[in-house]
C-alpha cells in the first residue's frame, strides 16, 4: 500500500483546506459567542424568582439537550426561514445563508448546555456571598455582575471547555446542510482524487490539533483562575 | 387582527401535522419495510440498542486496559480515547465508510457501517464512564477481596465490576441518549432511520418543512426526555440505596 500525500496537497487543495479551516473556526467562534451571551441571559431568567420565566428556560434547556443537533440544524435550515418575515429572509439569503443558519443552530443549541453549566456554577456560590453583597448596598444586577458571576464562572471553566470541544466537533454536522466546512471539504477532495486515506488522515489530524489547542487554552485558564 | 392570524396559523400547523401522521405514519415508524431494510423510528431504536450492546464489551476492554499495570496497554487505551474525543463523529463515520468494506473485502450496508462507527466511538466514551465508576469504589472492596484470597481477575469480575456497573447505570442511560441522538447522523451516509424518513417526506411534500421537522424534533424529544428522566430517577434510587 503506497500513500500519496503530495497529490492531496496541491496549491489548489491547500487553498480549499485553508478556507474550510477558517470557516470551521469562524462558525465555532461565532456560535460560541452566541451560546455564551444567550446562556448568560437565559441563566438570569433561570435563577430569577419569576416562576413562568424559570419554567420557560428549563423547557428550552431540555429541548436543546434532547433533540439531535442534526435535527436542530435541519429545522433551522429547512423550516426556520419560512417562519421569519420576508425582510429577514431576504437578508439571510443575500449572504451565505447555510453558514449563517448553521451557526445560529449550533449557537442556540449549545446555549442550552451553557445555561445549565452557569446555573450549577451559580448554585455552587454560597448564599451568604449574595446576602453580604446586597447588605453593603449593591443592586441585584451589580451583585450578579461583580460578585456572583465571577465566582460562578471560575467554577464553570472545566465544563465550559469540555462543551467548547463538543461545539467544535458539532461544526462538522453543518456539512449535512451544505456548508463547505472542514469535513465537507474532506469528502469533496476525496471524490476528486480518490486518495481517501490521505485526505481523511490530514483532516482528522487538523481536528485533533484544534482540539489540543482548545485543551491547552482550557488548561491555562484553569491554572490562571484556580480556586485557591 | 394579529391574534386571529396567529390562531389561524396554529390551526393550519396542527392540521398539517395530523395530515403527515395520517399519510406517512408507516414510513416514519418502520421505513420501507418489508420492501426494504427496516427503517424509521424502529430503525433508529434497533441501531441505538445494537450499538449500546456491542460497544459495552469494547468499552470494558478499554477501561480494563487503561487500569492495567501494563504501560503499553494503558497508553494504547489513552490514545484511542483521546483520538475519539477529538474527532467529530461525522469523521468517524467517514472513516468507517472507507475502512470497513476494505477490512471485510465486500460491500456492506450503511446500517452495518453505522453500527461499526457507533461501536468504536461510543466504546471510547463508555470506557471513560466505566473507568470512573471503578475508581469511585472505595479501596476497601479491593483490599477485602484480596484478603479473602481472590485472584486479581476474580476480584475484578466478581467484586468490583458488578458494583461499578450498577453505580454507572444512570450515566449509561445518559450515554444511550447520546447514542440515539448520534444515530441521526446515519442520514448522511443513507442509513434508513428516523431522520432519513423525515427528510424523504420533506422532499416529497416540499411545502411543509415546519410540520415535518417539528414532528421529527418532537418525537426525538419525547423519547430522549423520558430516558433522561428515568436516568434521574435511577440516580436518586441508587444514591438512596447507598446511604442505607
Amino acid at each position: 500500500m503506497t500513500f500519496n500525500f503530495a497529490a492531496t496537497l496541491t496549491p489548489q487543495y491547500l487553498e480549499l483546506l485553508w478556507q474550510s479551516i477558517l470557516r470551521t473556526c469562524g462558525i465555532a467562534i461565532c456560535a460560541w459567542l452566541i451560546a455564551f451571551v444567550a446562556g448568560l441571559a437565559l441563566v438570569a431568567a433561570r435563577v430569577s424568582p419569576l416562576t413562568p420565566a424559570r419554567f420557560a428556560v428549563a423547557a428550552y434547556v431540555e429541548m436543546t439537550r434532547n433533540i439531535p443537533l442534526l435535527v436542530q440544524m435541519m429545522f433551522w435550515y429547512f423550516a426556520m426561514p419560512t417562519l421569519l418575515p420576508q425582510s429577514v429572509q431576504n437578508y439571510i439569503n443575500a449572504g451565505p445563508s447555510e453558514t449563517i443558519l448553521a451557526t445560529l443552530a449550533l449557537g442556540f443549541c449549545v446555549s442550552g448546555y451553557f445555561t445549565e453549566i452557569f446555573r450549577s456554577g451559580i448554585q455552587s456560590v454560597p448564599r451568604v456571598q449574595y446576602e453580604a453583597t446586597r447588605a453593603i448596598g449593591f443592586s441585584y444586577l451589580q451583585t450578579m455582575r461583580y460578585v456572583i458571576l465571577p465566582l460562578a464562572l471560575r467554577q464553570a471553566i472545566p465544563p465550559i471547555m469540555n462543551m467548547t470541544l463538543i461545539l467544535l466537533k458539532g461544526t462538522s454536522i453543518a456539512s449535512a446542510i451544505g456548508v463547505l466546512e472542514l469535513s465537507a471539504v474532506a469528502r469533496r477532495i476525496e471524490n476528486e482524487t480518490f486518495l481517501t486515506f490521505e485526505i481523511f488522515s490530514i483532516v482528522t489530524i487538523i481536528y485533533l490539533l484544534i482540539c489540543a489547542l482548545i485543551n491547552a487554552v482550557g488548561g491555562a485558564l484553569e491554572r490562571r483562575y484556580a480556586v485557591r | 387582527m394579529p391574534l386571529a392570524a396567529l390562531s389561524n396559523a396554529v390551526t393550519q400547523f396542527g392540521d398539517g401535522m395530523i395530515d403527515i401522521i395520517q399519510h406517512y405514519s408507516l414510513l416514519l415508524l418502520i421505513g420501507t419495510y418489508p420492501n426494504g431494510p427496516i427503517g424509521g423510528l424502529a430503525g433508529t431504536l434497533i441501531l441505538a440498542l445494537l450499538a449500546l450492546v456491542l460497544s459495552m464489551p469494547c468499552a470494558l476492554a478499554l477501561a480494563l486496559a487503561r487500569l492495567s499495570n501494563s504501560p503499553l496497554l494503558s497508553n494504547i487505551s489513552i490514545a484511542i480515547v483521546w483520538v475519539m474525543r477529538g474527532t467529530p463523529f461525522l469523521m468517524v463515520i467517514f472513516w468507517a465508510y472507507f475502512l470497513l468494506p476494505l477490512a471485510v473485502g465486500t460491500q456492506i450496508s450503511p446500517f452495518l457501517i453505522m453500527i461499526g462507527a457507533l461501536v468504536v466511538y461510543e466504546g471510547a466514551y463508555l470506557s471513560e464512564i466505566i473507568r470512573a465508576s471503578i475508581l469511585a469504589l472505595p479501596r476497601g472492596q479491593r483490599e477485602a477481596a484480596a484478603a479473602l484470597g481472590l485472584s486479581r481477575s476474580k476480584t475484578m469480575f466478581l467484586v468490583i465490576l458488578p458494583q461499578a456497573l450498577y453505580n454507572a447505570l444512570p450515566a449509561l442511560v445518559g450515554q444511550f441518549i447520546s447514542i440515539i441522538k448520534e444515530t441521526s447522523l446515519g442520514y448522511v451516509i443513507g442509513v434508513q432511520e428516523f431522520t432519513f424518513s423525515a427528510a424523504q417526506i420533506n422532499s416529497v411534500e416540499l411545502t411543509k418543512p415546519v410540520e415535518v421537522f417539528s414532528l421529527l424534533a418532537l418525537v426525538y424529544f419525547v423519547l430522549c426526555f423520558c430516558l433522561s428522566q428515568s436516568a434521574r430517577w435511577l440516580e436518586t434510587r441508587i444514591n438512596s440505596a447507598r446511604v442505607h
